[in-house]
């Protein structure tokens, strides 16, 4: 019997750039393979291509293209429609978009048995019951009227993977199956996926992340700039890289490495660094503490909601505290509250021992200099109008450098001291790619000379590999300048990687906090372990096992 | 080098200028227009007023190459001095408008929350008449005549320049590069000057370029409905409204300042658009 | 009340219901505002030119008017009572729906109104009517096709930036003068409604075109088009049941440009077609000053307006459910 799905040199060009270049693989019966690669590598053009949907403008050419013994290469929209949802299910990133939001997900789950099957409406409705029960959610018939955005994340993507396979197709495709939700989530989706498939059925999931597809691919393809640059079966990927990409994207998972250990293969920037060193002794005064902070903001019916409560901390020279929580956790208002950009209810922030609320307005804005911050998307955070040397510039202004020539060396220095160069100044934040914003937003937060960066999510709207470079920069200068982080973040292993100590928050209550190889090690909350044991793991002998840290 | 510096290395977003044939040719046609409304007698062949002895509805050809009126007078002269009142009407109500326009909006979008819910209203209010309605109003209490027409045609867009503004200046004042200034230590004043100001009206005179083609079309409009300039003048709008007495013998006569019209407002509208596509690619 | 609400909401076990209510009630208060609002403008400008009103009125009988005269005439407009008096007497004959009394035709505003109103809906409902159906037929057929794309955007970029009189200008050269199939003028019968009705959809139906167009082409870009694409539906299936639902959320949001452009294209339409109807009334009124018809006529304009909003945003809530449960 033929193989599944058969692909040799396929190839797929945009207006003569080529996005796909040369991709061959197969896949049999019963067996699951992942296409691993970053943004822009041309695996989801790939998977897309499979179904006959490349896009809009697409040159597709292909030396061989097989589903199940068929050659595809010549089909057209007819010919495909009879595949799609019928023997090929696709299942995309993210259901709140990847299901129309305007109808209810029961009709969703309908439209392929309407398209190929003689189901009567009855009939249908009776299948949409299984299908949603078969994907593990509760209470179908009650699920099946509601819309989309009435749905959890973990529910609407069961219930776009029931819409996938409701003709019992012999491919399911996954693209990022599981990208836009929580960790915890995430697992229970990647087991469901797995057990989909059997024996006849194949499964081929695409994702960035190496250590999430590892749970369930028999075989891997690490896919870069278009090309498939190393596959085979996943243990023999994960044990023993051969392509110094792929081992480069194993070394850049942060869970499995601690403070101090670095992430990228980039050589460290040599220049000294020119701003005056903090040295105040280890455990010496906080330079930010917070007592008791207590928030509420009134939610859309009037009623108040408890954002922050209670929550108490202290940051010193030099160190790096960690928050880390899901979405909706309080961690990013308590970061407001400490930069002063809200006021607590309750509770008092103090900046090297002085209370931000005793300070007069006039005195507030001059000591919001020692407090910056890094926001997850820099581009938002730059005028538009500005030019890189402009962004720094001002912030020079405010550390006390007039207009001139000393502004304009400082401003190189400190693009040097991010790995940036001169040639950058005029270069406005939407010509620069994501990590080269972020190294910028470091820099200007630098120019105020600031005794703490609040970090809020810097790395999380980035690439593994552009991550490692950023949390590596961030390390470097911590190093040199003795300047103090608050990293927050909801990746545990960010967290774990970048902190000295760590906040677990959740409900806006701190559930646990302290030493961050303690709490990881020997977590006492509940909720701690749980997110935990959702961090995906790599069981390579490249790295040592990121858990439990170091009292195996 | 290791194989992240390539993946980093993302090429800086160069600033192609495309020009397609259609901008060519609208440029062209504003510039045509400009400069007739410029310097009118270097462009026209006779004097727009003057009572041709040769005669009436003459065809085109000759003398006349767009041939005579009604009264003799030469229609592409007409045509070529209907360029000045026409654009004098399009800039001049534009920038009338845009100017109360982003003051009332920067004082909704800065001031108190009293002030701002007063003008909010208000412009609610004025914008559930439609635009050529209210240019009638303005005309119905002040009087018909080109000025009158240019000031009724921009208060009737006031409004709209108004929402854009203040639109534009909440999302300002919320985006996170004002708080990022004000977290530098900046003062509110300055803040607002450097940042909240040049980003908040800049859409709104990117989208005023488009404002003054559709001024002129209100301008010609008002003037086909004889509340605009007052004959003899050479005007598009009066020269069409006139032609169309006389439309079942010589269409001629209208189909002139319909194109002159036509062309002027798509030309601009064309070149608008094009401003506005750029502006927009860079700011988001 | 909200609190109290939200619980009544849940005791009943309807959410959407309530929540529906609640906020086509917000709207009509909102909408019952402009129209407040509107009047009182529409006062002010009255008050503020009463003066040469009433000077105008005998103006017209010829004879130097005597002060008795002058008196009696202010009398008759109620100028002699105190303003606060004045402004609640306009409000109250308002919600009567009395408009006032032109000062040329000597006829109640209102009653004015309801004499040409049924030519002016003919027009203007038939012409919403091909303009909305221009611009989703060219919408979805042509979003993300090339080339027929550029040709359609093309054509529309034409029509909407080309004044209403001057495409009812080449509608009547073509059809009427050259092709001599059309009546040039006249409101007998249908064929003669042909024409103004195209005049009055074309640039409506242009602009309609471009922002649905363009919506689409936001729509089919998301992933739920590509999900309903991989279950094997037809591209032009897809785009009606699934993306042209999205798209008509903003067409629903333009309803204030279409009765803008139909009650203000149809003062041109009607002139230049030589149409009786509401625009004819509203020109007219103009040139002769008949301050009370105008802003008679600026009111009733208004109150379509609102009363067109509230049906919008009624069909709005019902074509997208997260307005409600949001």
């Amino acid at each position: 019997m033929s193989s599944l799905l058969e692909v040799a040199g396929l190839t797929v060009a945009f207006e003569g750039t080529r996005v796909v270049d040369g991709v061959s693989f197969t896949l049999q019966r019963g067996e699951c393979l992942a296409l691993v690669g970053e943004s822009g590598s041309g695996k989801s053009v790939t998977t897309r291509t499979l179904v006959g949907l490349a896009g809009y403008g697409a040159h597709v050419h292909a030396d061989r293209l097989r589903f199940d013994g068929t050659d595809v290469t010549g089909f057209t929209d007819r010919t495909w429609r009879r595949v799609r949802g019928a023997r090929i299910g696709f299942v995309l990133q993210d259901a709140l978009a990847s299901l129309d939001p305007l109808r209810p997900v029961g009709r969703e789950i309908a439209e392929p048995l309407a398209l190929h099957t003689t189901l009567s409406r009855a009939e249908r409705a009776a299948r949409v019951r299984e299908l949603l029960e078969s994907v593990g959610v509760p209470e179908p018939e009650v699920r099946a009227a509601q819309y989309p955005h009435q749905l959890s994340g973990g529910l609407r993507q069961r219930a776009l993977i029931a819409s996938a396979i409701a003709c019992d197709p012999d491919l399911l495709l996954a693209d990022e199956p599981t990208t836009a939700l929580d960790a915890t989530v995430a697992v229970q989706v990647l087991d469901l996926l797995g057990s989909l498939k059997d024996n006849r059925s194949g499964l081929l999931i695409v994702s960035h992340d190496l250590a999430v597809v590892a749970r369930l691919a028999d075989r891997v393809a690490v896919m870069k700039d278009g090309r498939i640059v190393e596959a085979g079966t996943t243990d023999a990927v994960l044990q023993d890289p051969q392509h110094p990409y792929t081992r480069a994207l194993l070394a850049a998972v942060p869970s499995a490495h601690a403070k101090g250990t670095r992430l990228s293969t980039v050589e460290r920037p040599t220049v000294p660094a020119p701003a005056p060193v903090l040295d105040p002794a280890p455990g010496g005064a906080p330079v930010l503490a917070a007592v008791g902070l207590r928030k509420s903001f009134p939610g859309p019916d009037g009623v108040a909601r408890v954002a922050v409560e209670d929550v108490s901390l202290t940051l010193r020279a030099g160190e790096t505290l960690g928050i880390v929580g899901e979405s909706g956790s309080g961690k990013s208002t308590t970061a407001r509250l400490l930069l002063g950009l809200e006021t607590p209810d309750a509770g008092e922030v103090l900046v090297d021992g002085t209370d931000w609320s005793a300070l007069t307005p006039e005195e507030r804005r001059t000591h919001r200099r020692r407090l910056q911050i890094v926001y997850q998307d820099p581009l938002s955070s730059f005028d538009p109008r500005y030019t890189v040397d402009r962004v720094i510039g001002e912030a020079l202004g405010v550390a006390g450098y007039p207009r001139g020539i000393r502004r304009r060396d400082r401003t190189v220095e400190l693009l040097e001291l991010v790995a940036l160069d001169a040639g950058y100044l005029g270069r406005r934040p939407l010509e620069l790619s994501g990590g080269q914003r972020q190294r910028v937003a470091v820099a200007r937060a630098l120019a105020a000379e600031p005794e703490v960066i609040v970090c809020d999510e810097p790395v999380s709207a980035l690439d593994v590999s552009v991550q490692a470079q950023i949390l590596d920069l961030l390390a470097d200068l911590q190093a040199r300048l003795r300047v103090a982080y608050l990293f927050i973040s909801h990746d545990l292993g960010v967290v774990y990687h970048a902190s000295d100590r760590v906040l677990v928050m959740r409900d806006g209550r701190v559930l646990e906090s302290g030493d961050v190889r303690t709490v990881f090690a020997d977590p006492q909350h509940d909720y701690t372990r749980e997110l935990l044991a959702a961090i995906p793991r790599l069981a390579t002998h490249a790295t040592p096992p990121p858990t439990p840290m170091g009292v195996s | 080098m290791s194989a992240f510096t390539a993946t980093a290395a993302v090429l800086p977003r160069t600033s192609r200028i495309r020009l397609r044939p259609g901008l060519i040719l609208a440029g062209l046609f504003v510039a045509v227009v400009v400069a007739a409304a410029l310097v009118p007698q270097l462009l026209a062949p006779h004097d727009p007023l003057a009572i041709g002895a040769e005669g009436a509805f003459l065809p085109s050809g000759g003398g006349h190459l767009l041939g005579t009126d009604e009264s003799g007078r030469d229609v592409l002269s007409r045509m070529v001095y209907g360029a000045r009142p026409s654009l004098v009407m399009g800039l001049g109500a534009t920038a009338i408008a845009v100017t109360g326009g982003t003051l009332l909006g920067l004082a909704a979008g800065l001031g108190s929350r009293l002030t701002e819910s007063l003008i909010m209203r208000l412009i609610d209010v004025v914008l559930s008449v439609p635009e050529l309605l209210l240019a009638l109003v303005v005309i119905t209490l002040a009087g018909a005549g080109s000025t009158n027409a240019m000031f009724a045609v921009a208060f009737a867009s006031i409004p709209s320049y108004a929402r854009i503004v203040r639109a534009q200046t909440h999302i300002v004042r919320r985006s996170t590069f004002v708080e990022a200034a004000t977290g530098l230590g900046i003062r509110r004043s300055t803040v607002i000057w450097r940042h909240v100001l040049p980003n908040a009206i800049r859409p709104v005179l990117v989208l005023s370029t488009i404002g003054v083609g559709t001024a002129i079309s209100a301008g010609a409009a008002l003037s086909f409905l004889g509340l605009g300039a007052e004959p003899p003048a050479a005007e598009w709008g009066d020269m069409l409204s006139n032609g169309l007495q006389y439309i079942s013998n010589d269409w001629f006569l209208v189909a002139v300042p319909s194109v002159a019209i036509t062309l002027t407002v798509l030309s601009i509208t064309v070149l608008g658009r094009e401003l506005r596509r750029r502006s927009e690619g860079r700011s988001t | 009340m909200t609190a109290r609400g939200a619980m009544a909401a849940r005791l009943a076990g309807h959410p959407t219901a309530v929540a529906v209510a609640k906020r086509i009630g917000v709207r009509l208060i909102a909408g019952v505002g402009v129209l407040w609002g509107a009047a009182t403008l529409s006062f002010i400008a009255l008050h503020v030119t009463a003066g040469d009103a009433a000077l105008s009125t005998v103006a017209g009988q010829g004879a130097n008017p005597t002060k008795e005269l002058l008196d009696q005439v202010r009398r008759d407009f109620g100028l002699d009572q105190p303003l606060y008096r004045q402004y609640l007497d306009y409000l109250g004959r308002l919600l009567h729906g009395d408009l006032g009394q032109s000062y040329q035709q000597r006829i109640a505003v209102s009653r004015a109104i309801t004499e040409q109103l049924g030519q002016t809906v003919q027009l203007a409902v038939s012409a919403a009517a091909v303009a909305v159906l221009l611009a989703i037929g060219a919408a979805v057929l042509t979003a993300r096709r090339r080339p027929w794309r550029s040709i359609a955007s093309g054509v529309e970029l034409t029509l909407s930036a080309t004044p209403t009189f001057v495409i009812g200008i080449v509608l009547l050269i073509v059809f009427s003068f050259t092709l001599k199939v059309l009546p040039v003028s006249g409101n007998d019968g249908p064929r003669a409604l042909i024409l103004p009705m195209l005049t009055l959809a074309l640039p409506i139906g242009a602009v309609l075109a471009q922002v649905l167009r363009s919506e689409l082409e936001e729509v089919l870009e998301q992933p739920f088009i590509l999900t309903a694409r991989s279950r094997g539906m037809r591209d032009t299936v897809v785009r009606v049941r699934h993306a042209l639902r999205h798209a008509l959320v903003q067409i629903v949001t333009m309803s204030g440009f279409v009765v803008g452009g139909l009650l203000g294209g149809a003062v041109i339409t009607e002139t230049l077609f030589v149409r009786q109807g509401v625009g004819q009334l509203m020109l007219s009124a103009v040139t002769t000053k008949d301050i009370p018809m105008v802003l008679g006529l600026v009111v009733f304009a208004a109150f379509v307006y609102v009363v067109v909003n509230l049906l919008v945003d009624i069909t709005y809530t019902l074509i997208d459910p997260r307005l409600v449960t949001r």
